[in-house]
């Protein structure tokens, strides 16, 4: 160990030599998580929004289940997409363990509660400054879904970004359903993992910076044209 | 004086069918009647203004006539029928503090219009005509929250008139506008009038209240203390509540919160 | 409008180029191996396997954890091959029918290794228990996998032989890590802890810190590795035929030649024993 700054250097090293391995672990990680982050904003934004912006018995057992899901623990989520999708488990015969798609699976059950718990509370939000509006509009409850959603849309896409921050540092799940497998499940995280357990601490930290500089960029291309989409529609 | 006297006015509709009737109505709230029985008949095509001390009850009885509010007891009835959403379809309200979509100017327009089922082109049609109307045609693609206080009320008020409504409720329009604005504003009531759309009017300002009003409707204490066309009641006020107010000695209206 | 087709066209294409997944890649067909840590880290999969890939076009695809946890995962039917180091486990996993035969493959040792301070004075010892039992004596720090894998069941026939119970000193001297052999050395290097490792992992381990050897030689510190073909009756996704050429392979001449020429740092990790 060389100190901060040998780890710092290996990781810019690492990004300079651009490997092919290296590149394709971390094209694995973005197609993974980003796939995860995707899907779980299809469920979990219509979802928040509905809890958000309706009054309905059992919104507050929605509300409490929501937030308590946001803390599933990753290895719970593992095991239990590994015991469906095992050999023989009840989806075994899809043949998806080990593959990327069960690390999406994975991914997605662990995002969905946060985009939809997060979402749930942006619409809220909304829904108290736009609610007697809408009433005096008739407007019905599909259109009012769609528009809390759209109008709610620069909140959400931070919303987006929580989940994907929790989904692209995550190990615990995808370590379990995709077996870490060399050149078909090996994601940064879980690449990490393995040299950190073969004692390789400063490529472990230096593939972790990379990481952090992935995350780094999603982030600012994000921010970016969300900063555009913001001065082209409202402040 | 709860009850609806005849108007005098030469210029009233008597004898047209109400489109809107109110009847016993009361709302509750943390123990106080706030809304204490409230008869209330609208006659098609006047501006009726709403007027009373702050904590009357102007702005809740708005909303219990618009239908946003349940009333505890009585009944609101929309040409003779309860009310229910195709009801405040034919009815918009203006909120004192304007509601804007996080979109363009045009497109808070266009979804009100959409709301109302209109599709197409048609819905650009009216929207565009809607602001041209209003003075906003060149603000159409600004994003409708960055406008001007004033700006924002008419293009509320624009939104409301797009859909072509039968009935306008107005919840102090004008409260923190500068002149200007006010009158750009009283313009685009005076033009619903024109076009037959009934007006319920809640202003502070006596002033508005004789510029535009039809009819008073004043309260104290979540009632009716005394109602009647406009200038004649303001003339010759019956009631010590509106006796006070019109000689600017009533401010605000404690006597619900004991 | 156009701009927010724009952008839904753009959420499209970003969606779209991250769905199709990579689940179809390997032309010749490929086997999944569950296998152990111990076998990964050291870089005998990375050396042989393409040696294997070269000549039949099979991709291998392996998952490593503890033995324990291989041996389960197979058990489910979720591998074709398991090939991991606890032979009275692997004949277990035979009899239940889960594997069709087991063979022995190669062997290296295990070793102890702690702080080159030494604090339990038992650097240089060829008895793997007496160490132990001084270790304990001592209450020299120890660090254990804990993790059910072969090296735990391993370790704990030592502590058998040697006298010593350690479940009553689990959380005073004797550390339990619960994880992999990487994991455990790190701790050990960690904290000035003597633990007990395969030689594979520990010459390719890259923290040693001034952990050094203590222990080795001791015949009972063989350490056996053996592959078994996970039974196709009993779970009939398993690739049969594919897995036995694997399972061929590694018994063959050209396997074991594969694995007697892997090395680090000039010294060989693994010592091809198929009979044949």
């Amino acid at each position: 160990m060389n100190g901060f700054s040998g780890v710092l250097g290996q990781a810019f090293g690492l990004i300079l030599a651009w490997d092919a391995d290296l590149v394709a672990i971390i094209g694995l990680s973005l197609r993974v998580t980003l796939s995860a982050v995707v899907i779980a904003c299809l469920v979990g934004l219509p979802l928040g929004a509905v809890v958000g912006a309706f009054r309905f018995p059992g919104r507050v057992l929605a509300d409490l289940l929501l937030n308590a899901l946001m803390g599933l623990p990753p290895v719970v989520v593992g095991l239990l997409v590994y015991l469906m999708l095992s050999a023989s488990g009840p989806l075994g015969p899809l043949a998806l363990l080990y593959t990327p798609t069960a690390m999406i699976v994975a991914q997605t059950i662990l995002v969905t509660p946060i985009i939809a718990a997060l979402t749930r509370q942006a619409i809220r939000d909304l829904d108290r400054e736009y609610d007697e509006q809408f009433q005096s509009l008739g407007v019905g409850p599909v259109a009012r879904v769609a528009a809390l959603l759209w109008d709610a849309r620069f909140s959400l896409l931070t919303v987006a970004l929580a989940g994907f921050g929790r989904a692209v540092a995550e190990v615990g799940a995808v370590l379990i359903v995709g077996g870490n497998i060399n050149h078909v499940t090996r994601m940064m995280t879980t690449a990490i993992a393995l040299e950190t357990s073969k004692g390789n601490l400063q490529l472990a930290l230096a593939l972790g910076v990379v990481l952090l500089a992935l995350a780094l960029v999603v982030n600012a291309a994000v921010m970016a044209v969300r900063g555009l989409a913001v001065r082209a529609a409202h402040a | 004086m709860r009850d609806f006297p005849a108007f005098d006015d030469p210029g009233s509709v008597q004898g047209a069918a109400p489109i809107l009737c109110a009847s016993g109505v009361r709302f509750h709230a943390g123990g106080s009647a706030l809304i204490d029985g409230i008869d209330l008949t609208l006659a098609p095509g006047r501006i009726t203004v709403v007027m009373g001390a702050n904590g009357a009850g102007k702005s809740l009885l708005l909303r219990l006539l618009h239908g946003l509010i349940l009333p505890d007891s009585g009944s609101v009835l929309w040409r003779g029928r309860p009310l229910d959403r195709a009801a405040r379809a034919a009815q918009a309200m203006v909120f004192q503090r304007p509601v804007m979509l996080r979109r363009s100017v045009l497109a808070n327009l266009r979804f009100a219009l959409a709301v109302q089922g209109v599709r197409g082109a048609e819905r650009t049609r009216r929207a565009v005509q809607a602001l041209s109307r209003a003075n906003l045609a060149d603000l159409a693609h600004r994003p409708a929250r960055v406008l001007s206080g004033g700006e924002q009320q008419r293009l509320a008020l624009a939104r409301a008139m797009a859909g072509a409504p039968e009935l306008l409720f107005l919840d102090e329009p004008t409260a923190s506008l500068d002149p200007a604005s006010t009158q750009a504003i009283e313009t685009q009531i005076r033009d619903a009038r024109a076009s037959g759309v009934t007006v319920v009017l809640v202003t502070h300002d006596l002033g508005q209240a004789r510029r535009l009003g039809d009819d008073l409707v004043f309260l104290h204490a979540g009632r009716v203390a005394e109602a009647g066309p406009l200038h004649a009641t303001l003339a010759r006020p019956h009631s010590a509540a509106l006796r006070a107010w019109v000689e600017g000695r009533l401010f605000l209206d404690t006597s619900c919160a004991t | 409008m156009t701009r927010r087709r724009r952008l839904l066209s753009l959420f499209a294409s970003v969606l779209f180029a991250t769905a199709p997944l990579g689940t179809a890649r390997a032309e010749g067909g490929f086997i999944l191996v569950q296998s152990t840590t111990s076998t990964q880290n050291s870089g005998l999969f990375e050396h042989i396997l393409p040696l294997f890939q070269a000549e039949t076009g099979i991709e291998v695809r392996v998952v490593a954890v503890g033995t324990g946890q291989a041996i389960r995962n197979a058990a489910n039917g979720d591998g074709d091959v398991l090939f991991v180091h606890a032979k009275s486990a692997e004949e277990k996993f035979v009899a239940a029918g889960d594997g069709v035969a087991r063979f022995d493959v190669m062997y290296n040792d295990f070793v102890i290794v702690g702080p080159a301070s030494d604090p339990a004075g038992v650097a240089g010892m060829s008895d793997a228990a007496a160490a132990l039992a001084r270790i304990a004596q001592a209450g020299a720090l120890f660090a254990s996998r804990g993790d059910d894998s072969g090296t735990h069941k391993a370790e704990l026939a030592l502590w058998a032989t040697s006298g010593v119970d350690v479940s009553a000193a689990s959380g005073t001297w004797y550390r339990e890590t619960g994880s992999g052999m990487g994991a455990t050395l790190n701790v050990a290097a960690a904290i000035g802890a003597y633990a007990l490792s395969d030689r594979a992992t520990w010459i390719s381990f890259g923290n040693k810190r001034d952990t050094t050897i203590a222990v080795q030689g001791d015949p009972v510190m063989f350490n056996q590795y053996g592959i078994i073909l996970v039974n196709p009756e009993k779970h009939p996704n398993v690739k049969a035929q594919l897995g036995q050429q694997f399972v061929d392979w590694v018994l063959s001449e050209t396997g074991q030649s594969a694995i007697a020429s892997y090395s680090i740092d000039g010294q060989q990790l693994f010592f091809p024993n198929a009979q044949r």
